[in-house]
Order: structure tokens, then C-alpha cells, then sequence
């Protein structure tokens, strides 16, 4: 009988094991590849299990949570003019767009509304981070697609909106500039003409983006008939925005819901499209670009004068009630379900943001793609990460 | 300047002189371009300036970065196959070496004279395929065995695409040797006029496309890099390389986008030739001596200007599908390339 | 301006009436607020019956979001350290908002129709003994996510929910964080400075001096 030391057996074992694991593997049972929540293609720290047939997906699974922040516990324990400060950092591309549903819904518990000079701001500054937002999209598409050249110019032409959004109120990302009952301060001289400077840059941008990308035939056969999304199932799932609009429902909150904003005010147009694919979501989200610099051209024109703040007691308590006021975020619909108790805080928030819906999709919409259409899916239904796990 | 190349000195003196202008010629074409175009022009495509810093214009970023590199850990992954794991940024670069060598810089300057150079270019072309399979195999990575599955995909599909357009150069100039088919372009004449050589871009433009967009794939730059895809994959086979390895892949990326430039001016561009007809010159010995220096720096410029339509594509393309890229690999790019050879061949028999 | 909301009220009315002569009397209230919005509040057991009728006679097709609402007032307060709040005694009586309702737990929900536009919110009273409600699934296909975080943070049950699993929290956490008596211990441990500028701005003088 040969002597084997107990090492020389372990990895005879060791060994034995891993043929096993081979044979197992040589089954072609497929693969589980997991994207993120470290992955470039991400926007934060989504993961996707995704279980893989070779390339094709059999089926994904985004898990969320990595990000969450509770704020929906947090604002229990806040003042209303607190609470901006936390809802601001929900979408972080387009903070502003996120403080105007809450304050709106304040304001309309407390039955007071802003002066119209507020009102026209607030839509102007909504419409500016819509284009701070949309535009990185935009850049960004191109990235997850593999142009890189895109993100830069976007970069370059969000700089522009980024130093209108700080020349007027102080923060570049998070302006916290929204108040109950109006904004914390009046513009700053010269701040619409450099505006309206800007928009027209803006414009430009859209042109340039849409000759280099939305033109070009692989970026057309990359989205074209990828990851498309019927009308029912878009309304069933929630899906807000751009999204849902690509899919040929003609729903805008700008448009279809009246709030004491000034959109009523200017001349745009709701874009659809047909087609509910990825291609539709992207250029729908071009088209909105193009409308929003529209609308704030028009909204610097006809800014009306007089005071940005109506007269609200200095410890804001808001009545006893319960309000739901959703506006047309950059990501989609964006609702704050209020509810006070007559104190200085609210009782309850619920935080409806548009990318959890946004997201909920995707396990229906990846079953069978390529690997490389989950990168376009998830880049063409544009999530923020704060915006799912709040 | 001709004794340099000539017989009067030892083997090993050749040898090594040869050696060393191989790695010049690797080197060099990936330096420079991975300044001018990576750094520099693809900035300005970008609106931005690129590196400014480490002297002038920026000019020495490319050795800070290097440095930088070097003083990195040489890391692997715990569960790597080692050995595969460390040959296989080797494998790849030993594949720009090995194409380098079959290149005419000159009447004189050539490192090797292969009579079927073409066949060889073509053949040693495919080993670094072998390099990024070891790459996305040893990674014991996920993302990095898709990287290396695609880019096997992909680099074999192209390798087609990229011999039939050759075919065509070859059964024009009736030969496989470099050095001739460079002879051919600048002694040549299109239909008598023999004022500008007859350089195979003219009649071989089907084969020129189809060739560089083989090479854009084989070099798996955009809009063929889904082996790398840094938003799909990370960054595919390259996700666990760091410090040397990885500067040895990003050097092999680049000079052989650079090898294959001066492989396409040799084929297409006429080479380092100038017409002869210029200065009355008959044969290959009749060329002036000269021409070892001038011919370098002219394949120098055309392989710039190759490198150039590279890099733009790769610029302002995103990337395709890898069933796009199949189906466009033989249901487009094939049949094309069949269709110039046929069209070569008659044109050939019939004049 | 859309006119869907601006003289909506008969548009509304009409909404619960619909609502009602569907479901019969598993309908147990409803609010109104002329314009803006109404509520209506059925009973736990009609719950995915109440959205049925929604979806296929009311036409509501989009599915906004679900949620709950716990309607005990916190037994830690507001944990803030206020100095110019008098020192009241905290009245721990559940009272709930709109639509009325009878149990700690409520449900709460809001479906829009896409070609009116005109949204319903809908609230279900959610017994302590038996924390159970039937699942939207398979009315609203995107209720999915909303009932997985509802059941996460409010602990109630979806019966006939696929895949009712964590959503934000680790799998073996325990404990419904959207619940009153869920202490926020961030707060607990170091209350928030709450109101800290009471103090009048220079110039302005009393409390209800508009503006900052």
C-alpha cells in the first residue's frame, strides 16, 4: 500500500473537486454575470444579475438599494423648508426640477401661491436643469454606445446651464433655491440675457448631437427595434417621461396638469413617437432638449415684475391635510404625496420618483436581448440612481 | 549612407542594427501616434487640449505616463492562470514585432525580404488574437472571457475580409513580395500615364475599403471594439491588467494601429517610393541611394495619414452590435472583397 | 391651459360614482377636494377588486405608485430640539386624513387614466391582526417594486405577489423602517437643531414677517 501523506491527498481531492467543477461547467448551463453595482454603465450603483446564454440574456434582475438614503423616513423628522434640501439630491442632475413638486404641494396645503415674477423663475430655473440633465444624457448615450467623442461636447454645453443655475442661486448642483411661497432671492442683473445667450448654444448643441449621433448608421441599427416597450405596458409599469411618451401615449404634466407655473404662458409642443424603441426614448429626449431652451427663451421675455416671495409666516406650520402634486421631472413624472398634521414638518412623504418605475421594467424588457442591448436598454431608459433608491 | 546597409558589415552587426530598427519602427509609429492622435487630436475632436503640462504642448506626456506605469504593482488576480496571464500582453506585442519586419522602408531598408510577404503579413497578424484569447482566459474574469471570446469572434471573422482585399493587390502586381509590389506601384503606369506611379488605391479603391475597415476590426478599435467596450465590459480582455502588462497592450494596441498603416501605404499607397518616372529611374537598382533615408520619413507621412483615418473613425463611431458586426463581416464585406477580385482578375487577363 | 382639470369636479363625482356602482359598498369613503384631487377609501378585502374596476370600467391605465401610510403619531416625536416649542403634551390619538379610515395601517395607491388625465387616489384601511391585502400584480404589472418596498418598510403582506423580497435592505434585516415606532436612531442619539433661527432678522421685527 502506497504511503500518501494526508498534503498529497487534500489536493488529490482539491483536485477531483475541480474536474467535477469543470464537467458542471462544460454544460453550457450558462453564466451569471453580474453588472455592478461597479460598472461604468450604471449611473451609480445599479446592479443587474443577469443570466446569460452565451450573449443573450435568459433573464436580469436589477437589484436597487445600494444608494438608499431613506428620505422618505427622514422628512418625518424635518421642517417643510428643510425638506428641499434633502429632496434636492433624489435626480442630482436636475436638482431644482426636484424642490418645485414639493414646495407646490406645500404651498398648496397652505393655499397660498407664489407671485407670478416666483412663478416664472421657477419654470425658467425647472426648464434649466431639464437641460442640464437631458443634455448629459445625451453626451452620455453616446459613451454607452461607445462614442466618446459626445460626452464631451455635452460636458462643454452643460457648463453653460450649470453657470446660469449658480449665477442665480448659488449652487450648481443643489440649489436649494426654492422657498414656500415664492424663491429665496430675486435674479441677478443681466442673468436673462446671458440666458438667452445660452440657450441658442444650447440649440446648436442639439444639432451637433443629433449630426453625430442620431445620423449616424450604427448608432441607428444599435437602437432601431432594441428593447421596445408596447403602449399598455409602458402605462401599466408607470413608465413616466420621455418614456413613456416614445411609446405614443401624448401625456406631459407641463401640459396636462394645471399648476401655478408658467408653461400655460409659452408656446411648445409635446413631442410622441410611435415607435416605443430605444431610439424613440433617445430622441424624444433630443426633441425636449430643443422645447425646453424654447420655453425659457420665451419665459425670459415675458418675465413679469414685482416681489419672488409671497407673504408666509417665518415658522412655516402648514395646515392639516393631504396634497399630491407631481410635475414633469427631466426623468419623468416626479410626485411628492404630502401629508401634514398641522406642524412644522410633514407627517408623511411619499417620494414618487420616475426612475423606480422607470426601472421596474427591465426585467420584462431584458429577457432575451444581447449583452450589448442592456447597456443601450438601460442607457436609453435614463435612471438615476438617487432617483430609484431615494 | 548606403555602407549601413550594405554587406560590409559583420552578421551580427546587421542583425542587431535590424533589431534595434525594428523596435525603433514599433515604438516609434506608437509613440507618436499615441501623442499626436490620442492625446493631442482626438482632444481637439473634442473641443478640449489635451495634455499641456509635461513639456512642450504636452509633448512628453506619453513618457510620464510610461513612467507612471512602471512604478505600478505588477498585480494578478488570485484565481489567474499565471503564466498565461503574464505571456499574454507578450503574445500580443510579439505580433507587432513579428509584422514590422516584413515592411520595405526603402530600396535597401528592409529588414527581411520575404517573397511571399504578403502571405506572411496576413499570417502573423492573426497571433495576437492568440494573445487577447490567453488575455480573456488566464483573467479568470467574466467580462474579460466575453472580451476574449468576441474579440476571437471578431478578429477571425475579419481576417477574411482583410486576405481577399489583398488578393486583389497581389494578382495586380502578380507578385507576393513587398518590396515588388512596392516597385510595381511606383514603376507602374495607369493606362500609359505613368505620372504619378500607379499607386493600387487608385485601382484597387473596393480593396483599400474593405482593407481598412478589416483593420480597424483586427485592431478591434471603434467601431469594432467590443472586445474592449469599457461601457459594456469594462474594459474586456484588459479589465485585470495593470502597470507594465497594461502598457505593454496599450503600446501593441497602438503600434500595430501604426504596422498596419505602413502595411497599407506599402500595399495601397505606393510605399516609399516616389513615381519613378520623376527622375527616370528603370529598375529597383537604378533607385538613388537616398532613398533609404527618404523613404522612411515618406512612409512615416502616409502611415500618419493612415493612422489619422483610423483614429477619426474610431473617434466618432460608436460601436456596433456583435451580430452587427458578424453580419457585416460576411454578408457585406466579403462578398465585396469576392466581387473586387473577380472584377481584378478580368481587368487582369483582359489587359 | 388643459381643461381636464379646471371644471373637473363633475368629472370627479362622477369618478367615485362609477367607482361605487362597480364595487357596491366595499367602497367606505371618499373626499373631494373641488379641482384637485379625490380621494376614495375601500375596504382591505375588496382591494385588488377596487383596482379591477379602476383599470378596466374607470379607464384609470397608468399606474402612478403604492404605497402605505402608518397614522400613529411617532412615539419619539419630532425629535428636534425647538426652543420655542412649548411644551405640549403629544397627543397619541390616530387620527387619519382624507377619506377617513379606521386602522393604524392604511393602504395607499394612485392610478391616472392616460387619455383624461384625471388621477384617483385610493386608500385601503389595513387591519394590525392580519397585515394582508391582495396583491395589485396582477392588475398593475409595475405594482411589483411598489408592494416589495411596502412590504419592506411597512411590513404589510401582498397575498399573490410573485417575489416578495427585500428591495432596499439587507435579506436578513429586521424591523419596518417607515413604521412610527421604527426610531430613527441618527435622530435618537443627536437631535436635529431644528428651528435654530428664531431669532428675528435685523430690521424685521415680529414673527410673521414675510420673506427671509
Amino acid at each position: 500500500m502506497t504511503m500518501i501523506d494526508e498534503r498529497r491527498q487534500l489536493s488529490y481531492i482539491a483536485a477531483q473537486a475541480a474536474d467535477a467543477r469543470v464537467n458542471v461547467e462544460l454544460e453550457t448551463e450558462g453564466m451569471t454575470l453580474n453588472i455592478g453595482p461597479q460598472h461604468p454603465a450604471t449611473h451609480g450603483t445599479l446592479r443587474i444579475i443577469a443570466r446569460l446564454d452565451g450573449e443573450q440574456v435568459v433573464w436580469a434582475e436589477p437589484s436597487a438599494g445600494y444608494m438608499h438614503r431613506g428620505y422618505e423616513k427622514l422628512t418625518e423628522v424635518r421642517t417643510f423648508p428643510q425638506v428641499t434640501a434633502l429632496v434636492n439630491r433624489i435626480d442630482w442632475l436636475g436638482s431644482f426640477a426636484n424642490e418645485v413638486p414639493f414646495i407646490l404641494a406645500a404651498e398648496q396645503l397652505m393655499g397660498i401661491e407664489a407671485p407670478p415674477r416666483a412663478q416664472h423663475i421657477r419654470t425658467i430655473l425647472f426648464e434649466l436643469s431639464r437641460i442640464a440633465n437631458v443634455s448629459l444624457f445625451l453626451g452620455d448615450l453616446g459613451v454607452q454606445l461607445g462614442a466618446i467623442t459626445p460626452v464631451f461636447m455635452a460636458f462643454r454645453d452643460r457648463e453653460y446651464v450649470l453657470n446660469l443655475i449658480e449665477a442665480a442661486t448659488g449652487g450648481r448642483f443643489h440649489p436649494n433655491f426654492d422657498r414656500i411661497g415664492g424663491l429665496k432671492d430675486d435674479l441677478p442683473k443681466g442673468w436673462l440675457e446671458d440666458t438667452k445667450a445660452s440657450m441658442h448654444k444650447l440649440r446648436t448643441f442639439c444639432d451637433e448631437i443629433e449630426d453625430l449621433l442620431f445620423g449616424n448608421e450604427i448608432f441607428q441599427s444599435r437602437t432601431r427595434g432594441v428593447g421596445i416597450i408596447p403602449k399598455e405596458v409602458a402605462l401599466q409599469y408607470g413608465l413616466s417621461g420621455a418614456n413613456l411618451r416614445a411609446s405614443g401615449v401624448d401625456w406631459d404634466l407641463r401640459r396636462d396638469r394645471s399648476l401655478p407655473m408658467a408653461w400655460d404662458k409659452v408656446d411648445w409642443k409635446v413631442w410622441t413617437h410611435p415607435d416605443g424603441d430605444c431610439f424613440a426614448r433617445c430622441w424624444i429626449r433630443l426633441q425636449e432638449v430643443r422645447e425646453a431652451t424654447k420655453i425659457v427663451d420665451q419665459l425670459c421675455d415675458t418675465v413679469p415684475s414685482g416681489a419672488v416671495m409671497a407673504k408666509v409666516p417665518r415658522i412655516i406650520k402648514v395646515p392639516e391635510g393631504e396634497a399630491w402634486v407631481s410635475t414633469e421631472n427631466p426623468l419623468g413624472e416626479m410626485g411628492y404625496y404630502v401629508v401634514s398634521k398641522g406642524d412644522t414638518g410633514p407627517f408623511r412623504v411619499k417620494i414618487r420618483s420616475a426612475s423606480f418605475n422607470n426601472i421596474s421594467i427591465t426585467p420584462w424588457l431584458l429577457k432575451g436581448v444581447l449583452v450589448p442591448d442592456i447597456i443601450t436598454i438601460l442607457a436609453s431608459l435614463y435612471f438615476i440612481l438617487g432617483d430609484i433608491d431615494r | 549612407m548606403s555602407a549601413v546597409f550594405a554587406a560590409d558589415i559583420p552578421y551580427w552587426g546587421q542583425s542587431l542594427l535590424r533589431a534595434l530598427g525594428g523596435a525603433v519602427a514599433v515604438l516609434l509609429p506608437a509613440g507618436t501616434i499615441v501623442y499626436v492622435f490620442l492625446f493631442k487630436l482626438m482632444s481637439f475632436m473634442q473641443s478640449r487640449l489635451g495634455p499641456m503640462e509635461a513639456g512642450p504642448y504636452g509633448s512628453m506626456q506619453l513618457f510620464a505616463e510610461v513612467g507612471k506605469w512602471l512604478q505600478k504593482e505588477d498585480l494578478y488576480p488570485d484565481r489567474a492562470d499565471r503564466f498565461l496571464f503574464k505571456s499574454a500582453p507578450l503574445v500580443v506585442l510579439l505580433s507587432t514585432f513579428m509584422l514590422v519586419v516584413a515592411v520595405p522602408f526603402g530600396p535597401d531598408a528592409i529588414f527581411t525580404n520575404f517573397d511571399n510577404g504578403v502571405l506572411y503579413v496576413l499570417a502573423v497578424s492573426s497571433i495576437s488574437v492568440l494573445g487577447i484569447l490567453m488575455a480573456g482566459w488566464a483573467s479568470a474574469n467574466k467580462y474579460s472571457l466575453l472580451g476574449g471570446l468576441r474579440a476571437a469572434g471578431q478578429l477571425i471573422a475579419y481576417e477574411l475580409p482583410m486576405v481577399l482585399a489583398v488578393v486583389g493587390v497581389v494578382i495586380q502586381a502578380g507578385t507576393m513580395n513587398m518590396q515588388t509590389i512596392v516597385v510595381k506601384q511606383n514603376a507602374g503606369s495607369i493606362f500609359g500615364w505613368d505620372g504619378i506611379g500607379n499607386p493600387y488605391i487608385l485601382t484597387q479603391f473596393v480593396g483599400f475599403l474593405v482593407f481598412m475597415i478589416a483593420v480597424q476590426a483586427e485592431l478591434t478599435q471603434a467601431p469594432f471594439d467590443m472586445p474592449i467596450a469599457e461601457s459594456e465590459l469594462v474594459a474586456g480582455y484588459m479589465t485585470e491588467y495593470s502597470g507594465f502588462r497594461f502598457l505593454i497592450f496599450f503600446i501593441a494596441e497602438f503600434a500595430t494601429a501604426g504596422v498596419f498603416s505602413l502595411l497599407a501605404s506599402t500595399m495601397f499607397l505606393g510605399g516609399w517610393g516616389l513615381p519613378w518616372s520623376w527622375f527616370n529611374w528603370g529598375s529597383l537598382d537604378e533607385v538613388h541611394n537616398v532613398m533609404n533615408v527618404v523613404g522612411p520619413l515618406i512612409m512615416v507621412t502616409k502611415m500618419m495619414l493612415v493612422a489619422f483615418i483610423i483614429m477619426w473613425a474610431r473617434f466618432s463611431y460608436p460601436r456596433f452590435r456583435e451580430d452587427q458586426l458578424q453580419k457585416f463581416a460576411w454578408k457585406f464585406l466579403i462578398p465585396v472583397a469576392l466581387g473586387n477580385i473577380a472584377v481584378t482578375s478580368i481587368l487582369k487577363v483582359a489587359f | 391651459m388643459p381643461t381636464s382639470e379646471l371644471a373637473s369636479d363633475h368629472l370627479r363625482e362622477a369618478l367615485v360614482d362609477r367607482l361605487r356602482s362597480a364595487i357596491g359598498d366595499a367602497l367606505v369613503g371618499s373626499h373631494l377636494v373641488a379641482g384637485v384631487d379625490v380621494w376614495v377609501r375601500v375596504r382591505a378585502d375588496a382591494w385588488r377588486k377596487a383596482g379591477l374596476a379602476l383599470r378596466d370600467q374607470l379607464g384609470m391605465d397608468y399606474f402612478c405608485y403604492l404605497s402605505a401610510i402608518d397614522w400613529m403619531p411617532s412615539p419619539f416625536g419630532r425629535s428636534e430640539d425647538d426652543p420655542t416649542a412649548e411644551a405640549t403634551e403629544r397627543d397619541d390619538t390616530i387620527r387619519q386624513g382624507y377619506a377617513g379610515g379606521e386602522t393604524r395601517f392604511q393602504l395607499l395607491a394612485r392610478v391616472v387614466s392616460s387619455s383624461t388625465h384625471v388621477g384617483i387616489n385610493i386608500k385601503a384601511d389595513v387591519s394590525e391582526d392580519d397585515l394582508t391585502v391582495e396583491s395589485w400584480v396582477p392588475v398593475y404589472t409595475g405594482a411589483n417594486w411598489h408592494e416589495r418596498e411596502t412590504w419592506e418598510m411597512f411590513g404589510i403582506n401582498f397575498a399573490g405577489h410573485p417575489d416578495l423580497r427585500h428591495m432596499y435592505l439587507p435579506t436578513e434585516f429586521e424591523g419596518f423602517p417607515l413604521r412610527k415606532d421604527f426610531p430613527l436612531l441618527a435622530r435618537l442619539v443627536k437631535p436635529w437643531p431644528g428651528i435654530a433661527d428664531v431669532e428675528p432678522m435685523p430690521g424685521v421685527s415680529g414673527d410673521d414677517e414675510g420673506g427671509e
